[in-house]
């Protein structure tokens, strides 16, 4: 069972949910893994702190030429979409930055003068936080193409058991690589302008990708009523909502999960585990 | 022409809110929300629309059902995974090829292979941009298709397009609401810029993503200034980020203290500085003053 807890726009809450509910679905004997998907700017580990076990680079395979084989047909150049080589003079010159690793030179090239070669792109992070297993990716800084780091990291998660992935904010290519092959996505969001315009592309991509949506409002004390009328009418379930509450923010800030340092918290957030178990079933055991 | 681009690494620490008012503090501008996959700007300056003009900066695999064979050898080399064989009404033994258009990334692989010559590669539609007019002055902005690709390249669009505009107007200054994260939109909204204002929240998240997005800006060689918003949520933590600052030459320019005017400015569609007198507001117009001069206007 995979969860994605997604948004739309950024810093409403996600991995502070992502986080809580793993947290809270692994006391309860299951098998749960906590993945962070947002590979720019993966936060997980922040308030999770898991001990790493396993540390690994994310290489991604990208275009150079064998220059004894080359004869500077310029096949290779036309075929690639995403001007990763170029070539003058008869000669091709890359820039492995714009490859995605498609394999459409290869097959073009008449005398076998493409060669792969690894580059590393960031890292994967494997490991344990208490009963939590961790997963996560992380870009390097400086890269441009996130989304073959969230297909590696989505790679790494263990088969059995319940997946919770935190999502990259926005719409785009990373939060639909995130969202992709999900059982179900909860979106947070907060009752701001912002937040309901945002959780509108949310719940499209969503739709897009065939993934049933519930919501979570978060801070739903602030702003207007707007976004519960547009759940209602959009026949969204609002799973929780959550109200403004300075001492999650703190505990948050210091990177401390909420569930464990804020009274009250706790319980908040079993309401929301129990909707999704009903949602789910209850996850296999560990 | 000065090119100023408002990121944050983390989402939702006020860039939007922030730039919506310097455009309200500031005459001769125009203004371009590069956040293309969730465009907020809009729902504060409230633009008279215009046209929206459709921008393609992609290409997506199209396979003729009625050429197909479903001989598969697609799907085999597709690294994305994007084709599928699909059951076909007509003839159940004979199943068709078919494009998920949200994983295809346009590469063409399929045209190549395909023995049948049943596919081709189409445009995209990546998304759509517009120059509207708003009572804050030009805005360039756009919306991605849902789940594109291309988002760096649309972002580029509407900041080509908003420094011509500028240039056009004779305004001194291209006000850049950027993207949360470091990826490709921040990247294409940064590169080149005079000056990047970097707005974090006193939070490890807030710290650790604005080291991250410091490091993309020192890379791309953009100076860089450091605003923390809501500094007093958690006094101790905005130190630390000043400290890392200070450590790593970065300025840092006035913080903003947190203010329910914020969010009540933005359900009344108007700019922090135009609703409120309250604290938030006077930092953000220190703030201003102080990112001016850094920027030289």
């Amino acid at each position: 069972m995979r969860i994605a807890i997604a948004s739309g726009k950024g810093g409403t809450g996600k991995t502070t949910i992502a986080t809580c509910l793993a947290s809270l679905l692994a006391t309860r004997g299951e098998r749960v893994t906590y993945v962070d998907c947002d590979a720019e700017e993966p936060n997980g580990h922040l308030i999770l702190q898991p001990s790493i076990s396993k540390l690994h680079d994310f290489e991604v395979s990208v275009v150079a030429i064998d220059e004894e084989k080359c004869t500077g047909c310029g096949r290779c150049s036309r075929a690639c979409q995403f001007h990763a080589l170029a070539c003058l003079n008869e000669t091709v010159t890359t820039f492995p930055q714009l490859c995605h690793s498609c394999g459409a030179c290869s097959l073009v090239c008449p005398e076998d003068a493409i060669v792969e070669v690894l580059q590393k792109r960031g890292i994967i992070r494997e490991g344990h936080a208490g009963p939590v297993g961790f997963v996560g990716g992380e870009m390097s800084v400086g890269e441009e193409s996130v989304t073959p780091v969230i297909r590696a990291v989505k790679e790494s998660i263990p088969n059995d058991g319940t997946s919770i992935l935190d999502a990259p904010p926005g719409t785009a290519c990373p939060a639909v690589e995130a969202m992709r092959g999900s059982d179900r996505v909860l979106l947070v969001t907060e009752p701001t302008p912002f937040g309901l315009n945002d959780l509108k592309l949310a719940v499209a991509t969503a739709g897009a990708l065939g993934i049933p949506a519930d919501v979570v409002i978060n801070r739903c004390d602030v702003g207007t009523t707007e976004t519960q009328e547009y759940c209602r009418d959009a026949n969204l379930d609002i799973l929780l909502e959550i109200p403004n509450d300075r001492a999650v923010a703190e505990a948050y800030s210091r990177g401390i999960l909420p569930t464990a340092a804020v009274p009250g918290f706790r319980e908040t957030m079993l309401v929301l585990v129990d909707r999704m178990i009903e949602r789910i079933g209850e996850p296999s055991r560990a | 022409m000065k090119e100023l681009v408002v990121l944050s690494g983390k989402g939702g620490t006020g860039k939007t809110s922030i730039v919506a008012s310097f455009a309200a503090l500031y005459e001769s501008k125009v203004v371009a929300d590069c956040d293309v996959d969730a465009a907020d700007l809009h729902l504060v300056l409230n633009p008279r629309l215009s046209k929206w003009r459709t921008f393609s900066g992609s290409k997506l695999a199209l396979v003729d059902r009625d050429v197909c064979t479903g001989c598969g050898r697609c799907i085999e080399l597709c690294r994305f995974d994007a084709i599928k064989r699909e059951s076909n009404a007509e003839d159940p033994l004979r199943p068709k090829c078919v494009v998920d258009p949200l994983a295809c990334e346009g590469c063409g692989a399929c045209v190549i292979v395909c023995p049948a010559g049943a596919t081709s590669l189409g445009d995209a539609a990546t998304g759509e941009w517009a120059i509207s007019k708003s009572r804050l002055g030009p805005l360039v902005h756009a919306r991605l298709g849902i789940g594109q690709e291309s988002s760096g390249k649309l972002v580029t669009v509407v900041r080509t397009q908003a420094a011509a505009l500028a240039r056009e107007l004779g305004s001194s200054l291209s006000l850049i609401d950027g993207s949360p994260g470091i990826g490709c939109p921040v990247i294409a909204s940064l590169t080149g810029a005079d000056l990047a204002l970097v707005v974090t929240e006193p939070t490890v998240s807030g710290l650790h993503d604005l080291q991250r997005v410091a490091g993309v800006a020192k890379k791309l060689r953009v100076p860089a200034v450091v605003s923390v918003n809501k500094h007093d949520l958690n006094p101790d933590t905005a130190t630390r980020i000043e400290d890392w600052c200070s450590e790593s030459g970065i300025p840092v320019a006035p913080l903003i203290p947190y203010d329910d005017a914020v969010t009540d400015a933005q359900v009344n569609g108007l700019s922090v500085v135009e609703h409120s007198d309250g604290p938030a507001a006077t930092a953000i117009k220190e703030l201003w003053r102080s990112v001016r001069e850094q920027i030289g206007l």
